[in-house]
């Protein structure tokens, strides 16, 4: 099998905030009743975690599940894991309506650092990005710019942001520009 | 600017955020129909001054499709609900009719 990389090659960008390439990541989609009880037994299983709340984002040290719609659901594991984990749940929930796919290689995954992460995507994004309007551990999807993202933050000072791979090159300059040192208002304090 | 609340996920959308997809509660014509039912399920619309029942789309957040009522005179927002009915809540229709009191209601 040919070598995987990300779109970014390793892409790295200090201004005001620091922008790098998260590297490869295993996601998968998965669709179903987020209500089911056996559809969070896979979660369990892939992830060790539990289903998270609307819109919420839950972290662990196998991975990470995000709430993408009411219906929908992101599995965050080792990229070289993604494979198994998508015909563990194929296998698990056979004969139901379901949907499982590995996405790694369609999306990339960039991460933030810095005081003023909030500030750099408020400047693209129609979101509110204040701490009350953005918790840390939710995600949004909207747009940035032009293009679909989501995002969410780990911490005061720590934001994940995934795109889709065809505009990570555009996405990861747009936000090396955003962050330029000395750009930001500083209107957005960190929690 | 428009903002409207997206039922589904709970997210107060701007309207960069939505596609608008036009009046709600269509009963849709498909093969088989009438010819003059299939062109009023295409080109009549209602289009009224004042309230509207839309069709939105969440479509850079959850994905998922909604209807609003809102005053396309005064831009006033009444109320957002989930796509699974076939007309309008009670409750929505009773909160406009206390704004609007010239409002001749919701008509099919």
């Amino acid at each position: 099998m040919s070598e995987a990389v990300t779109a970014l090659r390793g892409a790295n960008f200090d201004g005001a905030v620091t922008v790098s390439d998260a590297g490869l990541r295993g996601m998968i989609t998965l669709r179903g009743d987020l209500g089911d009880e056996k559809l969070a037994a896979v979660v369990k299983a892939a992830v060790r975690l539990g289903m998270p709340k609307p819109r919420g984002v839950k972290e662990g040290a196998k991975g990470a599940v995000a709430w993408m719609s009411p219906d929908e659901l992101l599995l965050m594991v080792d990229y070289d894991k993604a494979d198994a984990v998508v015909s563990g749940i194929d296998k698990a929930l056979k004969g139901d309506h379901f949907l499982a796919v590995n996405v790694s290689d369609a999306r990339v995954v960039l991460r933030l650092e810095g005081q003023g992460v909030r500030e750099v995507i408020a400047k693209g994004a129609p979101a509110d990005l204040s701490p009350e309007g953005l918790p840390i551990g939710e995600i949004r999807r909207t747009r940035l710019g032009q293009v679909a993202v989501a995002f969410w933050l780990s911490d005061a000072e720590i934001l994940h942001l995934i795109c889709f791979r065809s505009v990570g090159a555009h996405v990861f300059n747009w936000l090396s520009n955003a962050a330029q040192a000395g750009s930001l208002p500083g209107f957005l304090r960190p929690d | 600017m428009l903002i409207l609340t997206c039922p589904y996920c709970g997210i107060n959308a701007d309207e960069t955020d939505l596609h608008g997809d036009g009046e709600a509660h269509i009963p849709r014509q498909g093969a088989g129909a009438a010819e003059d039912d299939f062109e009023a399920y295409l080109f009549h619309k209602k289009n009224p001054r004042g309230v509207h029942f839309e069709r939105w789309r969440h479509v850079f957040g959850c994905g998922k499709w909604f209807h609003a009522a809102r005053d396309t005179m005064t831009l006033e927002v009444f109320g957002t609900y989930k796509a699974q009915t076939f007309e309008p809540p009670k409750a929505l229709i009773n909160k406009i009719k206390k704004k609007r009191l010239d409002w001749e209601g919701y008509m099919k």
